[in-house]
């Protein structure tokens, strides 16, 4: 019961999905499926929210260390959901879109929201840096190419690539940086994201059988659990 | 308003970077936002999008009853925060698991396999029938041919049925090459990304809140 219906509803709904392209009639069913998907996939953020609030809660209960930051992540969790269920400030009304210019949500959004994760994404190009230096060393054959390519694709997008290159004559325009980064990105680059992709659909569909199949079956965790 | 906003976007966007310094406890309380922030920022977005606009609407509208049969797996998975009768969010999961499985199978034969071996195998010289025979650049006849072999090679090199020695060995060593081709470009693809990124938040510090760039 615990393990046997859930390979069977994995086993019925694969086939089904799968049997919806061949037959239009259960076209729709695929649709009306692809619908459930996205319904149940909402409830499981709300699990995740759940024990967003569970462990935070947790922590500031028991006056764990740091328990203070967990009080403003809450804090800022049940700000957000109040702008937005609410539609606080909504210009509109209650009936008008979430994302009204003027709500406090879009407030949020765009003062709070918008700058910390475009800081906290910006923040990577320092650490990026530093990894490049310690990648950046031509080792080996292989190292020596991705060092060449990433130097190339990298001077080729600036101003200093174009200058370094001008000179280089109209028939061998091929050799400026910067249309030699459009060759490597239009050519060798992919190829290699081509090999990469086939590879990884060929994956995809070899589990996505042993899923359908039953073969596979460590998504249902332990008895335990 | 728009004044104290761009104050409090400065603040954040300071804090974030003040983690370059040392990990402190303005960047910290800056992280503990975003993570809150963010969370409530998604469920809010689902919320209106699927339960309200997919879920809710269509019932009341259309009456479409059977994405009850949705929203009642969707509460099953719930029950996780239940331990007794945890075991029956297996169901649900098994549902996203199955509707993965056969969407995935037909999705990536047909986007991520097919098309792209059409595309790879390009006629060399001359595209079209009835055109000349080298009416083609051979800028784009190099181009395909570089395309058409480093796929082949690439693939070869993720062949680990038959060991990599001689022939077989030499074309999954160039094919690594063009690997390499790709991660360096990716590499660099990335670092730009991250470097617009900053300099954008740079324009913001020295441009909106400083006003030093005009």
């Amino acid at each position: 019961m615990k393990r046997k219906i859930p390979v069977i509803i994995t086993s019925l709904v694969g086939t089904v999905l799968i049997l919806s392209v061949f037959f239009p009639p259960a076209e729709r069913m695929g649709e009306d499926f692809s619908i459930f998907f996205d319904i149940i996939a909402v409830f499981a953020f709300f699990l995740g929210g759940g024990n967003l609030v569970r462990i935070h809660g947790n922590k500031i209960y028991k006056k764990a260390r740091d328990w203070g930051f967990s009080a403003v992540t809450l804090a800022g969790f049940f700000l957000m959901l109040a702008a937005g269920l609410f539609k606080i400030a909504n210009p509109g009304g209650i009936a008008a879109d979430v994302t009204a210019q003027g709500s406090l949500f879009q407030m949020l959004y765009d003062w709070i929201f918008n700058p910390l994760g475009a800081s906290m994404y910006a923040l990577l190009a320092f650490y990026v840096a530093s990894a490049s230096y310690r990648a950046f060393r031509a080792k080996n054959k292989e190292a020596t190419i991705l060092l060449i390519a990433a130097f190339i694709i990298l001077l080729g997008r600036t101003p200093l690539g174009v200058y370094a290159t001008a000179w280089i004559p109209e028939q061998f325009s091929l050799m400026q940086i910067p249309n030699l980064a459009i060759w490597i990105m239009t050519a060798p680059n992919l190829a290699g994201q081509r090999a990469i992709m086939i590879g990884i659909a060929l994956g995809v569909i070899s589990m996505s059988l042993r899923l359908i199949l039953g073969v596979e079956r460590t998504y249902l965790g332990t008895d335990n659990e | 308003m728009e004044i104290f906003g761009t104050w409090l976007a400065a603040f954040f966007t300071l804090g974030i970077i003040s983690f370059l310094y040392r990990d402190n406890a303005w960047y910290k309380l800056c992280e503990s936002i975003f993570v809150g922030i963010s969370a409530g920022y998604w469920f809010v977005t689902l919320f209106w999008d699927n339960i309200h606009g997919l879920f809710w609407e269509r019932i009341t509208e259309r009456h479409d009853y059977w994405l009850l049969i949705g929203a009642s797996l969707g509460l099953m998975m719930l029950l996780r925060l239940i331990p007794p009768i945890g075991w029956i969010s297996r169901w649900p999961l098994s549902f996203v698991v199955g509707a993965t499985a056969g969407l995935y199978i037909i999705n990536y034969f047909a986007s991520n396999v097919m098309v792209q071996v059409e595309n790879t195998l390009m006629p060399l010289f001359s595209a079209k029938f009835g055109d000349p025979l080298f009416s083609a650049s051979p800028y784009s006849i190099v181009g395909n041919i570089v395309v058409a072999a480093g796929t082949f090679t690439g693939l070869v090199y993720f062949f680990f049925s038959k060991e990599h020695k001689g022939a077989f060995g030499g074309m999954a060593k160039i094919g690594i090459w063009t690997i390499m081709i790709t991660f360096g470009a990716s590499f660099g693809y990335t670092v730009m990304s991250r470097m617009s990124l900053l300099i954008g938040r740079m324009d913001f510090i020295f441009g909106d809140w400083l006003g030093l760039i005009r």
